[in-house]
Order: C-alpha cells, then sequence, then structure tokens
C-alpha cells in the first residue's frame, strides 16, 4: 500500500512560477456526447508515462449528449493527486461555457479555445492561444459525420506542443485507448498531428506551464475504483453478483461482468462458475444477494445511496437474521436524487445505523484503487466470518475516476468461509442451534441448505427467535439475543481493518478522515505546516466500528479535526455515538459538500479560520 | 399367553421416510383456515414423491399464509423473508444452489399488493419454483382488509363493499412466462394433491394460486373466497390423475377426452374432460377461459397452462454444474497469472 500511505516527500525543490514545471492543472470544458473522454483519457495517460503524478477528475452531467462537461487533469511532481482549486490551463471547447469558463480563471492562466469563440476579448490577463478545430479537422478526417468526435483529438496535439508532452507518448497512450481499432486510432492520431503542427507554426508559448520527464510512477497501473473492488471481488471468489444500475457504481458490477467472463469460466466445460443477475430493483438484489449468501454463496450487489435507502428493510433482515452478503455503495450526493454525477461522503450515517430497531454495520473505508481491491477481499471475509451484511463504502471520485495505483497483490491467505456445519460435523455433534455462541464472540455456527443430514435444517426469520432458531416472543430471549449481537459487533471492530496513523510527535493538533478525503488532507497538512507552521498528526480511518485506537488518537491532541465530505459531520456524529463524553469537546469539524472532490485549499482555510490564525 | 397383534408397518416412502418426516409444528392458524389444507396436501405431496426433505428450501413472506412453512417439511431449510419479497430471497438461494427444491409460500396480499413487483419478475424469469399463493381475498394477521385479489362486489365482515377490480394471478403469470400455472381450492384434496405432486415434475416456475378460506375474516355471505361461494361456483377445468415417473401405470387415453401431459422427470398427468375439452398448452384459450369463468363469477380450477421446452432461468445462465455456493477456492480464484496479466493491460 505504498502509493497509500507514504506522503509526498517534505522539502522537493518545487520550482514556484514563472515556470509550473510538472505542477498544474488542465480543464478541459466539452459537450457531453462528444467523444472528448478518449482525447482526456490520452492527455492523462500519456503524462502519467512520463513518469509525472498525474489524477483526473471528470466533471460530467447526468445525461447522455449536450451538456456541458468538464474534465480536470492535474499533474503534480510532489504527487498531490487531489483536486486542484486553481485552474491553470483551459481547454474551452464548449461554446455555452466557455465565456463562463475563462471569466472564472486566476490571472496568468492559459487558454486554448476554438478560435470563432472570440474569447481572447473577455479578458487581457490570460494567455489565448486561439485554434480553427473546424478547419484543421476536414483535411484529417473526409468523413464528415466522424469529425465531431475526432475534432477533440486537436487539443492532444495543441497541449502536447504548449505543454512540451512527448509525441510518441501521446501516440502510445492513444494506441492503448483505441485497443484493436487500429483504423479509428490512426485517424485520431493523424488529428493529434495536425494540432500540434498547427500549435508549432502558429502559437507562441507565453504561459508558465509545461512538463518534463519525471520518471516517478514506477510500477504503476491506472484504474478507476469500481474497477479495483470489481477485480477485488472476482479474486475474493464471488459467485452470485445481483444488481441494478445506478450512478455511480453501474461501472463496478459491469467491469466485473467483462472479468468474470475472462477468467471465471471453467475451461472444461466451458460454464461460468459464477451468476450476475440484472435485478428489477435494488430491493430485488439485495434480496437476492441475503438469499445467495444464505444459501452460501459469496454474494455481491453494488448501489448508490438510493439503493440503500431502498435496501434499508432487507438489511434489517440480514443483520437480524445473520446473513453474509457484501454491499459496495458509491456515494453520490443525496438526498433524494440529488447530484447523481457528483461525489459526496454523504451515506455514512444512514448506512452505519441502515434499516430500522437497533442495527449497526461494519462499514469499510477504501481511499485508493489498492484499498478497494483489498478491502473487497476483506469484506468477503468478514461477511461470511461474522454473518452479516458488510458494506464497502466508495464514493462518485473513487469508483467513477481514474486514478494512479500500485499493482495489486495477489492474495495469499485462503478464503475465510467463516462456521459453517457439515454433515459429519452434525453427525458428531447431534445437533446445533443456530444462535447459539458457543465461541463467544457472538458468532454462531450455520448449516446451508442442502446439506444432507436429518439435522441440518432450521428457520431463518427477521422475526423474533432463540437459540434454536425458533420463533419467541419472550423478553428474555430476545433481550439475551441483541447482547450477543452487540458482541458481535465488537468482534467486528477487533477484525476490521485498522487505522492509518501519521503522528507527528510535535502536534497539538490532529485531523481525522475516511475515505477520498484523505487525499486532499495530505495535502492540506503540507499547506498548514508550510505556510502556518502548524504541523498535524493524522488518522484515516478504515472502517466501522471505529478502532480502539481512535480514542487515544483524540487524547493525545488538543483538538481534532474531523474533515468530511457531507453537510452534516455525519462521521464525527458516529464518534460521538462510539466515543467516550469526555473527548467529545476535542472534536472539530470541517465539511465540505459542493459535490466536486474536496479540496486541500478548502480544508486548509476552513482550519486556518477555526484557528484564529 | 396373550396374543398381541404386531402393529401394522408404518408405511414408508421410496427414500425410506415415514410421513412424520415430513410434518412441520403444530399450526397456530385459526381452526378450519383453509391454509393448514394446504400444508397437509404439501406434507402428502413431498412425502409420495419421495422428495429428501433437506433438498428442499421453504421460503414465504409475510402474513398469516406466510407462517405455514413452519408448519410443514420441518427437516428443510426455511427462511421467512419480508413483506412480498420472498422471490428475490428464493432467487439468490437457487442461484446459489441450483440443485436445491424451492417451494414458495405467499398470500394474495403479499404476491398482489406489496410483493407484485418481485412476483411478476419471479414469473417472468421461469425461475424453478414452486410459488404458492394462498389467497383469500384479505390481509387475516392484520384482521380482515381487503388485499388486491378480492373481487369487485365482494364484501367485508364491516360491511365495506370491494370497489376494485382484482388482480388474477393466474393471468398475470400466464402472460409473463410461468410455465406452471393452475388455480385450486384448499377443500378440493384430490385435485390440489395432484396438482402439487406435479409442481415437484415440473422444472421452471410453477405458479400454483389457491384458494384458500379466511374463516374468521372472509368466510361469510357476500364474500366471494368463502368455502360456501367456492363450493358454489368452483368450475374444474378437467379431472387430474398424476402418475409419477417411479409408478408404472398406463393412463387410459380416450381420445376426445383425456389429454396427457408429460413433466420434465417423466411423470405423467392426465386431464380428463368435463364439461369442454381444455387445452393447457394453449395460452390464448387459458387466457379466454379465465376472462369468461370472471364474467361469470365463476372460479376456474385445474392446470391452466403449462408448457415443458422453455429453459428455465438457472439454464440461461449458462452455469456449472455443482452448485456455486460449494465451489472451492481453487475454482472460485483465478489464478496469479491472471491478475498479472489484468495489471499489465492497466500499466
Amino acid at each position: 500500500m505504498s502509493s497509500v500511505e507514504t506522503l509526498p516527500a517534505q522539502g522537493l525543490a518545487s520550482p514556484e512560477p514563472p515556470h509550473l514545471v510538472n505542477d498544474f492543472s488542465i480543464q478541459v470544458a466539452t459537450v457531453n456526447g462528444s467523444g472528448s473522454q478518449s482525447a482526456n483519457i490520452v492527455l492523462l495517460r500519456a503524462l502519467f508515462q512520463m513518469g509525472i503524478p498525474v489524477s483526473a477528475k471528470n466533471l460530467f452531467p447526468s445525461n447522455i449528449a449536450g451538456l456541458p462537461t468538464w474534465y480536470t487533469i492535474r499533474a503534480n511532481h510532489r504527487g498531490f493527486i487531489s483536486r486542484k482549486k486553481e485552474i491553470d490551463v483551459v481547454v474551452a471547447m464548449n461554446p455555452e461555457t466557455a465565456e463562463e469558463d475563462v471569466r472564472n480563471l486566476a490571472p496568468g492562466a492559459a487558454v486554448v479555445y476554438d478560435a470563432p469563440l472570440g474569447l481572447n476579448r473577455l479578458r487581457s490577463d490570460l494567455h489565448f492561444y486561439p485554434a480553427p478545430f473546424d478547419k484543421l479537422v476536414t483535411p484529417v478526417c473526409p468523413e464528415a459525420k466522424l469529425r465531431r468526435l475526432v475534432r477533440n483529438m486537436i487539443y492532444d496535439g495543441i497541449l502536447a506542443h504548449l505543454l512540451g508532452i512527448e509525441m510518441e507518448e501521446i501516440r502510445k497512450a492513444l494506441f492503448k485507448q483505441f485497443k484493436k481499432k487500429v483504423k479509428a486510432a490512426e485517424l485520431n492520431w493523424r488529428a493529434v498531428e495536425a494540432g500540434f503542427e498547427y500549435a508549432r507554426q502558429n502559437l507562441t508559448k507565453t504561459d508558465p506551464c509545461r512538463v518534463e520527464r519525471l520518471n516517478a510512477n514506477g510500477n504503476k497501473i491506472i484504474i478507476e475504483g469500481n474497477a479495483a473492488a470489481a477485480l477485488g471481488a472476482m479474486f475474493a471468489g464471488v459467485s452470485v453478483v445481483t444488481w441494478y444500475p445506478i450512478t455511480p457504481s453501474s461501472s463496478l458490477c459491469e467491469t466485473l461482468i467483462d472479468y468474470a467472463r475472462r477468467y471465471r469460466i471453467d475451461p472444461q466445460t466451458g460454464k461460468a462458475t459464477f451468476a450476475i443477475v440484472q435485478a428489477e430493483d435494488e430491493l430485488a438484489s439485495i434480496g437476492m444477494a441475503l438469499g445467495a449468501g444464505w444459501a452460501g454463496a459469496r454474494s455481491m450487489t453494488s448501489t448508490a445511496g438510493p439503493g440503500i435507502s431502498l435496501m434499508s428493510e432487507f438489511i434489517g433482515l440480514g443483520y437480524y437474521a445473520e446473513i453474509p452478503t457484501v454491499v459496495f455503495d458509491v456515494q453520490r450526493v443525496g438526498p433524494s436524487t440529488g447530484l447523481p454525477t457528483r461525489t459526496a461522503q454523504s451515506d455514512i450515517l444512514s448506512t452505519a445505523l441502515l434499516s430500522h430497531g437497533d442495527t449497526k454495520h461494519p462499514l469499510l473505508f477504501p481511499c485508493s484503487p489498492e484499498e478497494c481491491f483489498e478491502f473487497t477481499l476483506q469484506a468477503f471475509d468478514l461477511a461470511e466470518e461474522l454473518q452479516t451484511p458488510v458494506f464497502v463504502m466508495l464514493d462518485l471520485d473513487l469508483g467513477m475516476n481514474y486514478w494512479m495505483a500500485e499493482p495489486f497483490r495477489y492474495p495469499t491467505a485462503p478464503l475465510k468461509r467463516g462456521k459453517v456445519l457439515s454433515a459429519a460435523d452434525l453427525e458428531r455433534l447431534g445437533g446445533f442451534a443456530r444462535y447459539k455462541d458457543v465461541d463467544g464472540d457472538g458468532v454462531g455456527y450455520r448449516t446451508l441448505p442442502g446439506t444432507e443430514h436429518p439435522l441440518a435444517a432450521y428457520f431463518t426469520r427477521g422475526s423474533g427467535h432463540n437459540e434454536r432458531a425458533a420463533y419467541t416472543e419472550r423478553p428474555d430471549d430476545y433481550t439475551r439475543n441483541m447482547d450477543r449481537l452487540a458482541r458481535k459487533f465488537e468482534t467486528i471492530r477487533r477484525m476490521a481493518p485498522a487505522p492509518v496513523l501519521d503522528l507527528r510527535p510535535e502536534a497539538r493538533m490532529g485531523v481525522l478522515a475516511v475515505g477520498t478525503t484523505h487525499w486532499a488532507l495530505v495535502e492540506s497538512r503540507d499547506q498548514l505546516d508550510r505556510e502556518y507552521s502548524l504541523p498535524s498528526s493524522y488518522l484515516r480511518l478504515r472502517a466501522f466500528p471505529f478502532h480502539p485506537s481512535v480514542a487515544d488518537f483524540i487524547d493525545r491532541h488538543d483538538r481534532v479535526y474531523v474533515v468530511e465530505q457531507n453537510r452534516d459531520g455525519q462521521l464525527l456524529d458516529l464518534l460521538k455515538l462510539d466515543l467516550d463524553p469526555a473527548l467529545l469537546p476535542r472534536l472539530r469539524s470541517v465539511r465540505y459538500y459542493g459535490g466536486l472532490p474536496i479540496d486541500a485549499r478548502t480544508i486548509t482555510d476552513d482550519i486556518v479560520q477555526q484557528e484564529g490564525l | 399367553m396373550s396374543t398381541v397383534a404386531a402393529p401394522p408397518p408404518k408405511k414408508v416412502n421410496r427414500i425410506g421416510l415415514e410421513v412424520v418426516g415430513y410434518k412441520g409444528l403444530r399450526t397456530t392458524l385459526c381452526a378450519g383456515c383453509g391454509h393448514n389444507s394446504i400444508s397437509e396436501r404439501v406434507i402428502e405431496a413431498f412425502f409420495e414423491m419421495g422428495v429428501a426433505p433437506w433438498r428442499v428450501i421453504k421460503l414465504s413472506g409475510i402474513g398469516c399464509s406466510s407462517k405455514s412453512p413452519a408448519y410443514f417439511l420441518s427437516m428443510s431449510h426455511g427462511f421467512n423473508a419480508v413483506h412480498g419479497r420472498m422471490p428475490s430471497v428464493a432467487t439468490g438461494a437457487m442461484l446459489a444452489n441450483r440443485t436445491l427444491l424451492a417451494l414458495g409460500v405467499s398470500g394474495d396480499g403479499d404476491t398482489a399488493s406489496i410483493g407484485i413487483g418481485q412476483f411478476v419478475h419471479l414469473m417472468r424469469r421461469n425461475l424453478p419454483i414452486i410459488y404458492i399463493i394462498e389467497n383469500n381475498g384479505c390481509y387475516g394477521l392484520t384482521k380482515g382488509q381487503f388485499s388486491a385479489t378480492a373481487d369487485l362486489g365482494s364484501k367485508l365482515k364491516t360491511g365495506v363493499i370491494n370497489d376494485l377490480p382484482p388482480i388474477d394471478t393466474c393471468a398475470l403469470a400466464i402472460e409473463l412466462g410461468a410455465t406452471f400455472v393452475a388455480r385450486s381450492f384448499s377443500g378440493d384434496k384430490k385435485q390440489l394433491s395432484a396438482l402439487l405432486r406435479a409442481a415437484i415434475s415440473h422444472r421452471g416456475t410453477v405458479m400454483l394460486d389457491v384458494i384458500s378460506p379466511c374463516v374468521t375474516f372472509n368466510d361469510h355471505e357476500g364474500s366471494t373466497k368463502s368455502y360456501g361461494y367456492m363450493k358454489d361456483h368452483e368450475e374444474p377445468l378437467h379431472e387430474i390423475d398424476f402418475v409419477p415417473y417411479f409408478e408404472d401405470i398406463d393412463i387410459e387415453i380416450q381420445p376426445g377426452t383425456t389429454r396427457e401431459v408429460t413433466l420434465h422427470d417423466g411423470s405423467r398427468l392426465a386431464l380428463k374432460k368435463l364439461a369442454e375439452d381444455y387445452d393447457p398448452t394453449d395460452r390464448l384459450e387459458s387466457r379466454r377461459a379465465l376472462d369468461q369463468a370472471a364474467r361469470t363469477g365463476e372460479v376456474l380450477t385445474g392446470l391452466l397452462y403449462v408448457e415443458t421446452n422453455r429453459p428455465d432461468f438457472l439454464q440461461l445462465l449458462n452455469l456449472v454444474e455443482e452448485p456455486l455456493a460449494l465451489l472451492g477456492q481453487d475454482r472460485l480464484r483465478p489464478p496469479e497469472s491472471a491478475l498479472t496479466e489484468i495489471m499489465e493491460e492497466l500499466r
């Protein structure tokens, strides 16, 4: 997990303007459905292949074609990959938003734009690079109806010239992007060359941004968090996947379908070792996942906030009847439909306590593709070992954007299938009591339907049940069972991924976060330290129930800022439910909920203000 | 020396189990509840067919009907799901283990109102399951409110008249793709018994709507789901004889009077014509007959529709033979070379 825990090296030479070498952000503004995604990914990959740490944030509408979309690529030689608030280079391709895109820029930014838009009349404090895109695309793409799709590739060529991106890397990235579609790749490559050639002959470089080969990316891969989770599920041996399409989680199951078709078909028989079913809604997808978990398969579903709300009743059953399954929540902005294509960490509280009655559920919080992969492996083990639904909490930023990651490590530990009694066990034991706490960890033994033994069966129900799974309304039976479930939750606390701690001995201040907030927070700590001489310790929680070391961390510091991406401070609230009340006055809150991935400057400014600096 | 007659040998089925092996807990439903008769038929049918009870999963939703799986097949795993959503749980369980035999018990409220969404998709998938609706036209467990299968103009005990048309779950099931659709009456022992045994022999979705009077809330004058109403209005389509595949019995086929249907396991149904000839493989005819009966207030019972050549949902998924739930790590986790290859592609 080196890329996750390693903070950018301190004190690296950082050239300040006028030259921004390997340290800038590019924002491409286009109309969605215009094929700009390929041009943007090629740009991202070319920078990545030059060894420059990069990140990408796709800011897109909930629409298929015709609405504005922005794609932001950040290059940073120190490895800071959170969203950068300031834009250094804009590529203005969308007539509808171009003027506003330009007006919002800080002085000194560069603007590559479609010449007819005449944007250079708007301001005099920017670097303008006009290019006649239509005129350039016509000769390279004789077929008129393809021009709209090829046109965007021209800005890759222009940027290659302006920023110094190696054309050979663009070509490599482009052919990778188009895979076997060589003709399409060639066509697009001619557009890149046309852009490059135009820029070389007509544009004079005046802005400070440029790249230099850095070779800082080692052996890394580029992947979306959803794909990483899908791979985790495949290598965890998932066998029943039931899902319902919803942004931003759909690509998780879709990627899993692709990989499973490649790697989970029995070579002898040509038959699948998995079943993937698109359900009629999330009520059904979770019902199927629970049915499959109950019958002994490794099962999962994947959804977002609205689906989580729908699953609430069934999750209560899963908790109370103690059925393993894994639920991925790729969080987006709510409430209600909210902003389906924007990111948030706003399902923390509702998911932790999902359903009526006394319920609580384990949540795992990955912050990176590596953790998406590893936590998914772990989630399947935990679900079966603890016989309960386990949630993996991604968000749109992690799930749908491209991230650099260390190559995933092949799991060496065997699958942990939990306490399941076989017919031979039943013969030896002379029977079993499904909900009896034999081992003192709150987890009973179960049997799977189909176990060929007269004593194997038990009755699973969401109504009151005693140790032998029989219906009961007796107060003592009910209380004993609920107490055991509480005990089981303490077992989960010990087994879930422990926090990652970065203690600075001199720090009086701590910061605390989960998930993708990490990336902005490490950069904010750097800003606080360098600009305000405010060192901080950092604890990144990776699971609920919270690890006991949280209390120690808070106790060590005068004040701890809980940084999160929602309005109400949900993580803070959940901590309050879990912690010794004496510690609570030390907790402070930093919240961002604009729908974009949180950025470092927003955190820094907020903390500085609360510190009274 | 007194002479004591030896007790008669206990009757065992083909797998050597006595009928007691198919029983459940003592019912807690009202005396005379139609559901109890259905439980009795289930016990008989599974016993007579010699189904290993540990191969069976019995699932239900919420309501009086959904309590009944506790009253039969104690040696089968049971699952009392949430209201109206047993179909999804059953689907998941069958995905996990295709060798199981799923028996779902629902009610008219559980199916036709809160569960209608999952019901229609279950029918559409043709999942191998026997889905029984214990249909009494009302919500018994919450004290007698109308359900969506209550007939137009039928009357509650309180005098309230139902002014909405009923959902005909059989018509719906046929329309949506269920491959064995029948209606019966809890009081029609012979017919229900034959249909249940045939259901065990069918592969695909069996939708069995059983009119099952609620003696406490819907068995009065003015109800169309009462014992009295059924006595007067039940209209069997045919007389049904079931011959299991393991019994070597000839069916006497008289052309024009008896139709024979061969089921997946080789068992056969002989449908003897009553008033009119009825072809249960003709989808159009089934719809016409149901519409016609609805107009006259008759309750058609018997095998309404059967289709034996459509693949079931699990066949469409091209699954390995072994239950997915029982696959070991060697089958479930691709080798390290797979991960290496994928990482290389992402570089």
